[in-house]
């Protein structure tokens, strides 16, 4: 890593590559640098940050700006992790000619991005390997929500539009199993349709969306300040590390550093956020091969991090501990005894689960080699975060991208290359353990201070991204500030969007039976992705 | 299999249970606002703090009406923090039969500079299912437990089995109402059940905001079911639309799809909120039972 150039040298080689077919080069913050370009360099400046400086594509969205520079914003977002920055490709879409070529075939990682820009922003897709719907169900009317000109509480008519086609799979002895979207468990909603011939699956294709609930609309007519409570409610699972992704965004675009205090608190409740999920998919892991014991005691050691996140919180899943330029709430000494006792108990109790689990063999039958996803697929698909991880995936933004106060600690990003499910599940052992001990580290060496600093005026017309690894994977959040500490834009990235397109590869010449526990072990947020 | 028997063994029993483990809700959580509607003279910080619009006012001449809705309440605290004849409280059993029951509202005479005085109108007494105290008692949640065991015995006569629909919500709900079958609450000791099918469900428990995607699914499962059945609409989302309200792509809250029998406020309710609720539901089915043909 230490033979990186810097971020001034590979700017500075990216310039000299392109030369006048850059617009403009703004290094906005040291690790967040704006390139301008036309559309037609768009694939070949991502295919030389790919191939040059091993970067990846990591979000990928439009921006309304027709009423002051009559066309669209595309951004690409490139994550160059070992040079720890982020290098953001904006391109114009003149409005006359709402149009766009797709990256998909070259880069599939932007398959549904590209396709969500293309229902809410009504830009047509060209040369797209798959180009229909996904945001808007079929049956949608012609309406394009996110430009500017289509108003949040606009009263649509009664849906009557066509039902969605899937893609025939056809031979002898297959047969398809529609599932979904309320489903037989307390999950959220979403359609799969699987084709199968005796019990292995031939294809898997799926219909998301369908918790959309105009979210980053909603983002424009908030007040900042209320935007961290709505970013709280996109996936509940993750509701401090979406919130705290927002402030992240909010504040680098007011260029303002929170207190030591504040950050050392915010990691804390980031890594109780990754304990208890994590404790809960391992349990719900097993429950999804029959052995339900070992789901019991997790779900024992669940609640106990759950009362500890109301006790230093106010909430279970410590909501309104969030806020812009800090945290709310500050923790006396009883209630960090709390939260000393959780992590030096936790550990012996989660690891006689662990045993537990390695020693049934029943269990780890059904475990190992079931859903693997190959470290290649994962990489085209750009999966993120702990599914990426079991397949080769080494990002960690907590390494990488210190936030924060992960510059503080010292971890291992636990990497596999199986890409089973028994590794989805051991990356999450092992990051509980790490967990535990970044709490520890912490605690023991609380900086004191201020708990937040007021946030102010913001700046007009300032973008920033913001982004945190939350305990399923990296969480971004672009924003374009408005008059009146209001948001002209707020992009919101969960690494669920990434990764469901794995689930299908992962899924394939597996039995239906084991369907539950491969989707188990991506555990993807359907509200996540929807939005 | 020793090891799996030893480890049970070990742990002894975590299911709250009266006298042995008391209930423990933090004093630091965070439940239903109280408002000190005497003592408050300006509804407006609280209104422009409030992300939900639960703490709303509307001025008419020289009266003010001011709104504390539960409905829309996600315990958040900022009005709290915005206005000090605000407390949060960490009562969470709020759930009710009627969604007005949520909402209390004042009558002020308004001041020229914007401020409010002199109570116009008291706060209606609701018939209050805001127990203040019984959630401090030692176990209460297995005092809660068996009350509810008796009302299903006796209106059901059987057990009560629960679908739960999640018709757009961000998953917080489904997190405490799984939590519901964790060994520590564990439901089924009551007799209560959740099962995979509609048309075995005697109850339907919705959560989210019901987004148009869904609502076609929603009002397919309402069907599927046999009768009679009830329908509780599950935290802040669910019983008004929550932040998200109604927008594009949202049709709001629950009972803007089905006819809701009980509410059960909270962003996301605890697990106790969520038992209360369902014996207010169940409640609710008695009187209505002796005339259907169960």
């Amino acid at each position: 890593m230490n033979d990186m150039p810097s971020v001034t040298e590979i700017v500075a080689e990216v310039q000299e590559r392109f030369g006048d077919r850059l617009d403009g080069v703004r290094v906005c913050r040291r690790d967040e640098i704006y390139f301008d370009a036309k559309m037609d360099l768009v694939a070949g400046f991502s295919a030389h940050l790919y191939k040059n400086w091993n970067a990846r594509l990591v979000s990928l969205f439009a921006d309304d700006v027709r009423a002051s520079e009559k066309v669209f914003h595309l951004y690409y977002v490139y994550a160059l992790d070992a040079a720890s920055a982020f290098f953001i490709l904006r391109v114009p879409v003149p409005a006359d000619k709402p149009e766009f070529p797709s990256l998909a075939n070259a880069i599939p990682a932007a398959d549904l991005q590209e396709r969500e820009i293309q229902d809410l922003f009504g830009l047509k897709l060209i040369g797209h390997p798959n180009p229909r719907r996904c945001a808007l169900h079929d049956d949608w009317p012609d309406v394009h929500p996110l430009r500017k000109d289509f108003d949040l509480h606009t009263q649509l008519p009664p849906f009557q539009g066509e039902r969605h086609k899937f893609r025939e799979v056809e031979g002898e002895g297959v047969f398809q199993i529609p599932v979904g979207p309320v489903h037989a468990g307390i999950i959220e909603p979403g359609h799969f349709l699987f084709s199968v011939a005796g019990e292995p699956v031939l294809y898997l294709q799926m219909r998301l969306f369908y918790t959309h609930k105009g979210t980053e609309k909603l983002f424009e007519t908030l007040p900042v300040t209320h935007g961290v409570r709505l970013a709280e409610s996109i996936s509940g699972d993750s509701s401090f590390a979406h919130a705290t992704a927002f402030c992240h965004a909010i504040e680098r675009a007011a260029d303002m550093e929170v207190p030591p205090r504040a950050r050392t608190l915010r990691s804390l409740c980031l890594e109780l956020e990754r304990l208890y999920n994590h404790i809960g998919d391992i349990g719900a892991i097993a429950t999804d091969v029959a052995f339900v014991v070992a789901n019991m005691h997790a779900m024992r050691l669940k609640e106990r991090v759950l009362r500890v996140n109301e006790q230093l919180t106010g909430n279970r899943l410590l909501r309104g501990m969030a806020c812009l330029g800090g945290v709310r709430y500050d923790w006396d000494a009883g209630q960090i005894k709390t939260l000393e006792k959780l992590a030096t108990e936790l550990g012996p109790d989660f690891d006689s689960l662990v045993e537990l689990i390695e020693n049934s063999s029943s269990t780890r039958d059904r475990l190992e080699d079931t859903g693997i996803l190959k470290p290649k697929v994962a990489l085209d698909l750009g999966v993120v975060g702990i599914a990426g991880r079991a397949s080769g995936f080494d990002h960690d933004l907590r390494r990488d991208f210190p936030h924060a106060a992960y510059d503080r600690v010292k971890f291992r990003v636990p990497v596999y290359q199986a890409g089973d499910v028994k590794h989805r599940m051991q990356v999450r052992i092992d990051e509980v353990r790490e967990s535990l001990s970044i709490i520890q580290q912490l605690v023991s060496d609380l900086p004191g201070g201020a708990l937040r600093v007021e946030i102010g005026e913001l700046p007009i017309g300032r973008t920033a991204l913001g982004y945190v690894e939350g305990w399923r994977g990296e969480i971004y959040y672009w924003i374009r500030t408005a008059p009146g500490n209001r948001l002209a834009r707020c992009k919101v990235k969960d690494p669920s969007l990434q990764n469901w397109p794995a689930l299908s590869e992962a899924i394939l010449g597996n039995i239906v039976p084991d369907f539950p526990v491969v989707n188990k072990s991506f555990n993807l947020s359907y509200s996540g992705t929807d939005r | 299999m020793f090891e799996i028997l030893r480890k049970s063994l070990r742990t002894g029993i975590v299911t709250t249970s009266y006298p042995e483990t008391p209930v423990e809700i933090s004093k630091f959580a965070r439940g239903r606002p109280e408002i000190d509607w005497h003592k408050w003279e300006d509804a407006r910080p609280a209104t422009a703090a409030c992300p939900t619009g639960a703490i709303s006012y509307q001025d008419t001449g020289e009266r003010r009406i001011a709104r504390l809705d539960l409905a829309k309440c996600t315990f958040c605290g900022l009005c709290a923090e915005a206005d000090k004849n605000i407390r949060m409280t960490n009562v969470c059993e709020c759930a009710a039969r009627r969604r007005d029951d949520l909402v209390t509202e004042v009558t002020y005479s308004l001041k020229p500079d914007g401020r409010h005085e002199r109570l116009v109108t008291t706060p209606a007494s609701k018939k209050s299912h805001f127990n203040k105290t019984a959630l401090l008692e030692p176990g209460y949640l297995d005092v809660l437990g068996r009350r509810i065991k008796t009302q299903v015995d006796s209106v059901l006569g059987r057990s009560l089995h629960i679908r739960e629909v999640d018709a757009g919500s961000c998953n917080g709900c489904e997190i405490e109402i799984a939590g519901l079958g964790s060994p520590v609450y564990d439901l089924e000791r009551f007799g209560i059940h959740f099962v995979a099918s509609p048309r075995h469900a005697d109850m339907l428990l919705v959560t989210g905001p019901v987004t148009r995607n869904m609502e076609l699914a929603l009002r397919k499962t309402y069907d599927a079911m046999p009768a009679p059945r009830l329908v509780v609409a599950v935290g802040a989302c669910g019983c008004s639309g929550g932040i998200f309200g109604q927008n594009y792509a949202t049709v709001g809250a629950v009972d803007a799809v089905l006819p809701v029998d009980v509410y059960i406020p909270g962003c996301p309710p605890n697990p106790h909120a969520l038992l209360h609720g369902i014996l207010v539901a169940i409640g609710r089915l008695a009187p209505a039972a002796k005339n259907s043909p169960l």
